[in-house]
């Protein structure tokens, strides 16, 4: 056998390789320095991250490569979506370093396991088999377990990593067995091959459907669809903040990933079986997701619910790709990049909110009611107007780069026919608008309760006022953007 | 130097406003001095508008053009034709006012109120120059910030529900709009720009449900009654110059949106359903000018008085004749005079007495003299007397209507006496008779500033109902156009 044993193209692996070896290398130093001087992993997590983004951009060629026998793609949409959650882990190491400090959490482990998630979701990013999808899957998904549980002490924090893995192992139970039904039907592990088998139309159909129900139920899963969603507020509310902003963050980028990797570039033979389902689950979790946000005291919880909505508006432009079973490259390539598109600018959004929170938490006080943000304006202007940025862009109000991204996804909606789906998807944005405004209200319109001084250090202030700034100039200028999601993901359907 | 004239009235203060905020509220004097400055600049770049002006052509003038998303073609397109651009000075010009009003008033976070105002004028330029639909649609929303934090932070007691009234109830129209501006981008084939919507053919259902959406968004806005209500609540509990901005300009972009979408794009919608629209003024006329005769609190009554106004303005759309659609637009910019006049006279008592109640005043001349003449003077302005503003767009829209149909003239006609009714019995109750209590007995005649800024009103609603025909040249070619345009079937 091993005469047969090929030593496949590692450069298109090259960041993910560079990750792997840098997490065991922090692991190792933690050993040695871990006690006595915790900066040196966080430096070297940094480092390595943007050590990640330079070899993502050196070796970013526009061009589809597969390696590992078929098993690894890199093409203009992996790198993109790398770069993205890069920058999205580097911010929420910086947002999270004092409060971290401040509990004592800035261990070596808290470093690893990042960057081992950050390294699933770079595989599942990249995966072009079924296998390496569940593959980085799992690696993600188990380091954001034991990261949810990091403050051993906090007994909210354990129930919420508990949950969050009982229901996850759960998840990736349905995702499992639906990539086993569709290998059995197709014979292939391979997402090309799926492709393929569906294009050919020798596959058993009904065996076909009866995986994808549940491959796309593990898919909503990992989004946090409605009805899939059971574990997104008690999760968002346990973990602490910078952990709960992790959560929030990155892992969308890659569970949109997943989804476009197995729903458009694998199962699009079965594009009209799983355009309905999606069709629900966003109707559904823009619905409930704007309606439960209502009820919330607690930010972090409304927020978990807001995630619930903005990723239905997400799974909206996921699903007005292909028009009345007529499949045009325009149309799709369009409606795929607005779902796109509003991942990122949801991140950079849900980044800025938890920022804020983190922003107004110190040492033994926990920010996280929505009373905290009273009278923020007289406390801090400055970053009441950022906040007021966050609130307004994710109410979907321009200037901000909120109002664009639903707009792209109403576009795409009202293009492929769903014109009434749109007009109840604006209603509840406005129901949704609510919540926002409410935020705002307490920032501007009321006294403070807490007037302690906002101590949070100079990183996170400059990292949020950044952040804010970009949300603004994203909405000034969405052009660019725009056009980046929508030529990476043609360029990588079209090789 | 003329091809960006456009985008200064735009930009010049909301990026004025930045140094403002930056300046902060510590220093009180500099921040009033500054906002001023950067008010009175944005009013100086508009007056080239009005000076450039070629009467004589219908089209779009001062055109500026740059693509902003090519990814959905959506292209930075400014202009206006003469229908837009007297509202543009008029913003500007309400602008330097209301910072003059809040001069002394507004007492917390002096700089964000100035700044606010600033930003909010910019993006009303921006809505009445806009000619692509998203860009229109982003400065028609991203203007309900401002007034959202205006009325919420230096509003009166109830201000946080008028404050969420106010954007709910505007976000639902616009949300609307927004899936229509969609619709009409992909039938024509990808393209945003308004102008090329005006001939675009559509089909009747669709028309109607167009209609039906940018009605949504622009009833709410005018407000026409049935969706009204939020109106007398933002009112009353703005503070003064947050008043005078909603009922000069806010309320007008309403009455806009329908001249430069529902007419021109969906002309057999808005013929089929005229009649409708022509009912639900003349509702607005008679039952809400009945409703401002009952009221007990002056800025409510002259919100009432507002909707009762707007309805004028609705109803001399949508009979379809020049002399109709252009007393409209007269009424527009001369309620935006005088509407303004009568917030900032209740502004100027307020700020004495702390109250807004009619019953709390009485003999109000005997103390302020100079006040009383001024504020009896916007009161005739506002019951339409002749050699007023007032009167101009009213007689127009009622000739108008007479000749569309006799009973809908004559019922249009009956706010002459109702508005003289409500206005003029307010007046008599506060400003005339005995002196009311002790706190009217103690009150002090208004201040230069006052004197200045009210004065200046007067001399507009004066001048413009002394002589209107400058504002009836700019927009007569315009409107020409317009009729011509909806008269034309586009099935």
């Amino acid at each position: 056998m091993l005469n047969n044993f090929v030593i496949p193209d590692l450069y298109p692996a090259a960041p993910e390789i560079f990750l792997l070896l840098m997490a065991f290398l922090v692991l190792f130093v933690d050993l040695i320095f871990g006690a006595t001087h915790r900066w040196i992993a966080a430096m070297l997590t940094l480092i390595t991250l943007f050590g990640c983004a330079a070899i993502t951009l050196v070796t970013w060629d526009g061009q589809t490569t597969l390696t590992f026998s078929n098993m690894f793609v890199d093409d203009a949409l992996s790198d993109f979506l790398k770069l993205m959650t890069y920058f999205a882990v580097i911010m929420m190491l910086v947002y999270s370093r004092q409060y971290m400090a401040d509990r004592g959490l800035d261990k070596g482990e808290f470093y690893v396991l990042v960057m081992f998630a950050t390294l699933g979701m770079m595989i599942m990013i990249s995966a072009s088999s079924l296998v390496t999808m569940y593959l980085g899957l799992e690696l993600m998904s188990l380091s954001l377990y034991g990261l949810v549980a990091i403050d051993r002490e906090s007994s909210r924090a354990t129930e919420a990593a508990m949950k969050y893995f009982v229901l996850g192992a759960l998840g990736s139970g349905l995702l499992l067995y639906g990539m086993s039904m569709i290998y059995g039907a197709t014979g292939s592990l391979s997402i090309n091959g799926v492709a393929q088998a569906l294009h050919q139309g020798q596959a058993e159909r009904s065996v076909l459907v009866f995986g994808l129900v549940f491959l796309v139920g593990g898919v909503a899963f990992k989004l946090g669809l409605v009805p899939f969603h059971m574990w997104i507020p008690d999760v968002y509310h346990g973990a602490p903040t910078p952990i709960t902003m992790f959560v929030g963050s990155a892992p969308k980028i890659a569970a949109f990933a997943m989804a476009l990797r197995l729903l458009v570039y694998g199962l699009f033979g079965l594009v009209e079986d799983w355009q309905p389902m999606l069709l629900v689950m966003a109707m559904l979790s823009i619905g409930l997701g704007n309606l439960a946000a209502i009820a919330q005291t607690n930010i972090k919880r409304m927020l978990a619910y807001s995630a619930i909505s903005h990723m239905g508006y997400m799974v909206l432009g996921l699903m007005a790709g292909v028009v009345g079973g007529r499949v045009e490259a325009f149309t799709a390539i369009n409606a795929y990049s607005s779902a796109m598109y509003y991942t990122i600018a949801y991140v950079m959004m849900t980044m800025g909110a938890f920022g804020t929170v983190l922003l107004l938490s110190r040492a033994g006080y926990e920010a996280e009611n929505l009373e905290d943000f009273k009278g923020l304006n007289k406390r801090s202007p400055w970053f009441a107007g950022m906040m007021l940025i966050m609130m307004f862009s994710m109410a979907g109000i321009p200037f901000f780069i909120g109002f664009f991204a639903k707009f792209a996804v109403l576009l795409a909606a009202i293009k492929a026919g769903y014109t009434m789906v749109a007009v109840i998807a604006v209603m509840f944005s406005l129901v949704g608008a609510f919540y926002y405004l409410r935020v705002v209200k307490l920032m501007y319109f009321d006294s403070p309760v807490d007037s302690a001084p906002i101590t949070a250090g100079l990183d996170l202030r400059v990292l949020l006022s950044l952040n804010g700034l970009a949300v603004a100039a994203f909405g000034l200028f969405p052009d660019q953007l725009a056009l980046i999601c929508y030529t990476t993901l043609a360029r990588s359907l079209s090789g | 130097m003329n091809a960006s004239l456009l985008s200064l009235a735009i930009w010049v203060p909301i990026l004025g406003a930045v140094p403002v905020f930056w300046i902060g509220s510590e220093r009180r004097e500099l921040v009033r001095w500054f906002s001023l400055a950067v008010a009175v600049a944005g009013f100086l770049v508009t007056i080239p508008l009005y000076i450039g002006f070629d009467t004589s052509l219908s089209g779009m003038q001062f055109v500026e053009k740059a693509p902003w998303i090519t990814r959905f073609n959506v292209e930075y397109l400014l202009g206006v034709d003469g229908i837009s651009m007297p509202f543009i000075l008029l913003n500007s010009f309400i602008t330097v006012l209301v910072v003059l009003a809040g001069w002394e008033v507004i007492e917390e976070k002096q700089a964000q109120y100035m700044g606010a105002f600033l930003i909010m004028s910019g993006l009303m330029n921006g809505i009445f120059s806009a000619l692509d639909g998203v860009l229109f649609y982003v400065f028609f929303e991203a203007s309900l910030i401002p007034m959202y934090i205006i009325i919420g932070a230096w509003g009166g007691p109830n201000r946080v529900y008028a404050a969420f009234k106010f954007f709910l109830y505007t976000l639902l129209g616009s949300l609307l709009m927004l899936v229509a501006l969609i619709w009409l981008f992909l039938e024509s084939g990808g393209s945003f720009n308004i102008l090329d919507w005006h001939h675009l053919p559509i089909g009747i259902k669709p028309q109607i449900l167009i209609f039906i959406a940018f009605l949504v968004s622009f009833a709410v806005k005018v407000p026409m009654w049935p969706v009204h209500t939020w109106l007398p609540d933002a009112h009353v509990e703005a503070p003064t110059g947050g008043s005078v901005v909603l009922a000069a300009i806010a309320l007008k972009l309403g009455a806009y949106g329908f001249v430069r979408f529902s007419l021109p794009i969906v002309p057999d919608a808005a013929h089929q359903l005229a009649p409708m629209m022509i009912a639900l003024s003349l509702i607005a006329v008679v039952y809400i000018g009945f409703v401002a005769l009952v009221q007990t609190d002056m800025k409510k009554l002259i919100a009432y008085s507002s909707i009762s106004h707007m309805g004028f303005v609705t109803l001399g759309f949508f009979i379809f004749n020049q002399i109709g659609v252009e007393g409209a637009l007269v009424q527009m910019i001369s309620h935006g005079f005088i509407s303004a006049a009568m917030f900032l006279c209740v502004g100027v008592m307020y700020d004495r007495m702390h109250s807004r109640q009619i019953a709390d005043y009485g003999g109000v001349a005997n103390t302020m003299p100079k006040f009383a003449a001024l504020f009896v003077f916007f009161a005739m302005a506002n019951s339409g007397l002749p050699a007023t503003s007032g009167f101009v767009g009213e007689f127009m829209v009622i000739l108008g209507a007479i000749k569309f149909n006799f009973w809908v003239g004559f019922a249009a006609a009956t706010t002459l006496i109702l508005g003289a009714a409500y206005t003029l019995w307010m007046i008599k109750r506060v400003v005339f008779g005995e002196v009311g209590n002790d706190k009217v007995a103690k009150l002090k005649d208004i201040g230069s500033r006052e004197f200045l800024v009210l004065g200046l009103l007067a001399v507009c609603v004066l001048a413009m109902g002394l002589y209107p025909f400058p504002f009836t040249e700019v927009m007569h070619s315009s409107v020409d156009n317009l009729l011509k345009h909806v008269a034309m079937s586009k099935l």
